[in-house]
């Protein structure tokens, strides 16, 4: 297995240059990085916990707004935590949901140790057993190209691995405050009124 | 029929906005899955995890809509970080109702460990725990527990005792014929 080069400040430039009205969720740890520094606004909501839920909250917010793409945004240490969540988004197949797995085979917050990815493990062979149809990974520069534009023609739900180098990201932070973060998100979905009085 | 309780429990989350409704299964919960799976109104999502409920509730609530996660008592322990991490740090609003096992006449060991420890770990992580064993009880609380988790950003959780439920037989349950060895 050759080791991945695709740069995730790259990849997440190409990616959010065609991101529209899409909602963002951000998995704890470098994604939470990567979208503050490539595209950040109310929209993105940043886990700065509870891994393993990037998804499963990704799919809760894409069945409450069928109108606009969510878009999950997160690494594969994350996404193998929550593995399960993709027989639960398969089971309810939501046409607005996209998964970006950042699959940089190592967890890069804690001391860049080994992850299962770095010895064969597929996350997107996960997600196809688990009975999402389109699946892709992306290893080069066309490869990211054809995730744009499959980003923006479906079919969704997809999960997609990009391979990325295991180089540490630009540390770009947003507010740590998770009532806030939630209170900004609610209020640009939902504007001010029905954000804090909700019927 | 349906437990008595479970028609009004249906009923009250549908007076409440319940949109979606995230559950890993248990024989107590039989009815009320069966009702919120049957309703237009409802998405019934079976997840292969509790903690997934957490997520899903709080995704939910982000998109504008309001969520109810159901599961069993030993599911409790799946959802520990979660509930800590994302709807305590976030504030988030969570309603919750567990049906108990281990706790009042069960007939499986294993069950009883989890079973105890169910309300005192929901009561460590900042949870609104109501434990009750009639029907009366459990739509009350079912009602104002929706009510403070939705309007107050309440975690609550609604834990429905074997004095209700039953304990019932895990035998019975599993197969027409059992031999021991």
């Amino acid at each position: 297995m050759s080791k991945p080069t695709l740069d995730r400040a790259d990849v997440m430039k190409k990616l959010m240059a065609v991101r529209g009205d899409a909602l963002a969720i951000a998995g704890l740890g470098s994604p939470v990085w990567d979208i503050a520094s490539s595209d950040h606004k109310p929209e993105n909501f940043y886990l700065w916990g509870g891994m393993g839920c990037a998804v499963s909250m990704g799919l809760g917010c894409a069945m409450a707004q069928r109108g606009r793409n969510v878009w999950v945004v997160t690494g594969d240490g994350e996404a193998l935590m929550g593995v399960g969540s993709f027989a639960t988004v398969a089971a309810q197949h939501p046409s607005n949901l996209a998964v970006i797995v950042l699959d940089n085979e190592h967890y890069g917050e804690t001391g860049m140790q080994q992850a299962a990815t770095s010895h064969g493990t597929d996350i997107a062979a996960m997600a196809k057993g688990a009975g999402i149809p389109n699946t892709m990974t992306v290893t080069d520069e066309a490869g990211v190209d054809a995730l744009a534009a499959a980003l923006q023609s479906g079919p969704l739900p997809m999960v997609a691995v990009v391979k990325v180098a295991a180089t540490k990201p630009n540390l770009v932070l947003p507010s740590r405050d998770g009532v806030y973060l939630k209170n900004r998100f609610r209020q640009a979905v939902l504007g001010a009124t029905e954000a804090m009085h909700q019927s | 029929m349906a437990d008595a309780w479970t028609v009004e429990a249906h009923r009250l989350l549908k007076k409440h906005g319940i949109k979606t409704v995230g559950y890993v299964p248990d024989a107590g919960l039989t009815d009320l899955i069966n009702a919120c799976d049957a309703d237009n109104d409802i998405k019934a999502v079976v997840m292969t995890t509790e903690e997934e409920g957490i997520g899903l509730s709080s995704g939910a609530w982000l998109g504008g809509e309001k969520a109810a996660v159901l599961m069993q008592s030993s599911g409790v322990g799946n959802t520990v970080n979660a509930i800590a991490s994302i709807v305590s740090s976030c504030q988030f609003p969570l309603f919750m109702i567990v049906t108990m096992r281990g706790q009042y006449g069960e007939s499986n060991p294993w069950q009883i460990p989890m079973g105890q420890a169910t309300a005192p770990v929901l009561r460590s992580l900042g949870v609104r725990v109501y434990e009750v064993d009639t029907v009366e009880d459990a739509l009350g609380a079912i009602e104002n527990g929706l009510k403070m988790a939705f309007v107050s950003n309440a975690a609550v959780a609604v834990l429905i005792g074997q004095k209700l439920i039953g304990a019932k037989s895990f035998i019975a349950d599993v197969a027409e014929e059992v031999s021991h060895v």
